[in-house]
């Protein structure tokens, strides 16, 4: 069994179906890019595995656990489900950073928050939230942002604000990190920069799901690709031969669209 | 700031029958308000009644803006908290925070930072209104200055106008204070 499993996902807004059995598994060190136009359900499919919506229908299994079954009220738990969500972590197109902390704070926050709730944290705390910082300045540094620890997210640009969204997304060492589009709102010349990053840490065996419109960087990134269209996954397979060599006649349009462009 | 939360609620009867009160409050008259609270429990016979006498026409005139200023106030939260984008609230629960811990953590900074401007002027309302208490015959500075004028002097209007604007002053200079401590970060 692949170290995620993705079962038939569903999903309805109310008369609309955005997702029709969703399935597709992901191997641990491995990157799958998902492609697709707009409105495809690419972004919703994300938000369901992240716990933001929840699927109609359908399981998702990581690491052999069952983190989500529509048929299995127990697995749709408020308290469970905090917990559960940290096996993914999630960058938002438009970063969402807290704008009143610092970028350090911003990684760090959330580790603290759950910090306390060790049974340990009283006894060690100085030692705890050492850790954390430590770690945060760690993953400020590997996204090339050590000289801006006490900056405010107003005052650095887009790309380095989604640089700091994804060490924060990081800090709490997701086992799938998912990306939405991630340099859909920053202006060409600051896409490299993010884009470097992702590849980083793909180089690092960071298992990723990268929803993205960079054709060229999901085919050099990605282990996999899945296309996207109406809410099916209409093809997946090796990055050479879902754009090099189509199947399907509705990816062959999609990437026809895109090499006019 | 519990008006703010019951109009929020997700319990639609509770929702409904909190902003059907901040309707009515926002939309009748301050002074009708006044009236109705101190003589109201009177004329219809309730169980209840004011203290007598001077203090207990301080107690109603301070219920009455107690109550009419919890509801312009808790428009005013509603609306702060409502402007918070919902990614900030995606994004701490994608990083697993429980609901409190992204209310005190992640949003009330910014809502605060929102809110001060409306606040600030609600309140140098109320310092203004607090003139509408003569209505039940409490005695507030223009009513006092009054009595002086009546007396043949017209210093003690002027006076109580210097008192009000000196009064405003210190509440201007102390948001500006509050506004400029949040202005490290912009929402
Ligand atoms: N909360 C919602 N309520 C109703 N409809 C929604 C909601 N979220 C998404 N949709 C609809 O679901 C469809 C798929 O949306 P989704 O955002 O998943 O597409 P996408 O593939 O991410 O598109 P894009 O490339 O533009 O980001 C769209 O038709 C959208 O209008
Ligand atoms: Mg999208």
């Amino acid at each position: 069994m692949a170290f995620l499993e993705v079962k038939g996902i569903e999903k309805s807004f109310g008369t609309v179906q955005v997702l029709r059995k969703i399935d597709f598994s992901l191997e641990k060190g491995e990157v799958i890019s998902i492609i697709g136009s707009s409105g495809s359900g690419k972004t919703t499919l994300l938000r369901c595995l992240n716990f933001l919506e929840r699927p109609d229908k359908g399981s998702i299994i990581v690491n052999n656990e069952v983190i989500f079954d529509a048929m299995d009220p127990a697995t749709q738990r408020e308290s469970e489900v905090r917990k559960k969500r940290l096996h993914f972590g999630l960058v938002f197109q438009n970063f969402n950073l807290f704008p009143q902390y610092t970028v350090l704070k911003n990684v760090t926050l959330a580790a603290e928050l759950l910090a306390k709730e060790r049974p340990d944290f009283k006894q060690n705390k100085k030692a705890i939230l050492k850790e954390i910082q430590d770690r945060g300045k760690m993953l400020l540094s590997q996204v090339g942002l050590s000289d801006k620890l006490d900056c405010y997210p107003h005052m650095i640009s887009g790309g380095q604000q989604q640089r700091v969204a994804i060490a924060r997304a990081l800090a709490l060492e997701p086992d799938i990190l998912c990306f939405d589009e991630p340099t859909s709102a920053l202006d060409p010349e600051l896409t490299g920069e993010v884009l470097k990053v992702i590849r980083n840490l793909a180089d690092r065996n960071t298992t990723m799901i990268i929803v993205t419109h960079e054709m060229d960087f999901a085919r050099d990134v990605a282990d996999r690709v899945i296309f996207m269209d109406g809410g099916v996954i209409v093809e997946q397979g090796h990055p050479q031969e879902v754009f090099g060599n189509p199947k399907e006649e509705r990816t062959k349009q999609f990437l026809a669209r895109y090499k006019k462009d | 700031m519990v008006i703010a939360f019951g109009s929020m609620s997700r319990f639609r009867p509770l929702r409904w029958v909190v902003r059907t009160f901040v309707w009515i409050i926002r939309g009748t008259p301050l002074m009708l308000q006044l009236i109705v609270i101190f003589f109201g429990p009177g004329l219809l016979n309730m169980p209840f009644s004011w203290p007598s006498g001077e203090s207990g026409r301080f107690v109603a005139a301070t219920v009455a803006f107690i109550i009419n200023y919890a509801c312009y106030f808790s428009e005013i939260y509603r609306g702060g908290i409502e402007s918070i984008p919902v990614g900030q609230y995606e994004a701490g629960q994608v990083l697993g925070m429980k609901k409190g811990q992204i209310f005190f953590h992640v949003t009330l900074l910014q809502v605060i930072k929102r809110i001060v401007p409306p606040i600030g002027n609600e309140v140098i309302t109320l310092v203004k209104d607090t003139s509408l208490a003569r209505i039940i015959a409490n005695k507030e500075i223009i009513m006092m200055a009054g009595e002086y004028t009546n007396k043949g002097l017209i210093w003690p209007l002027f006076a109580t106008g210097i008192y009000f604007l000196v009064f405003g002053g210190v509440l201007t200079v102390l948001l500006d204070w509050v506004e400029k401590k949040l202005s490290y970060f912009r929402v």
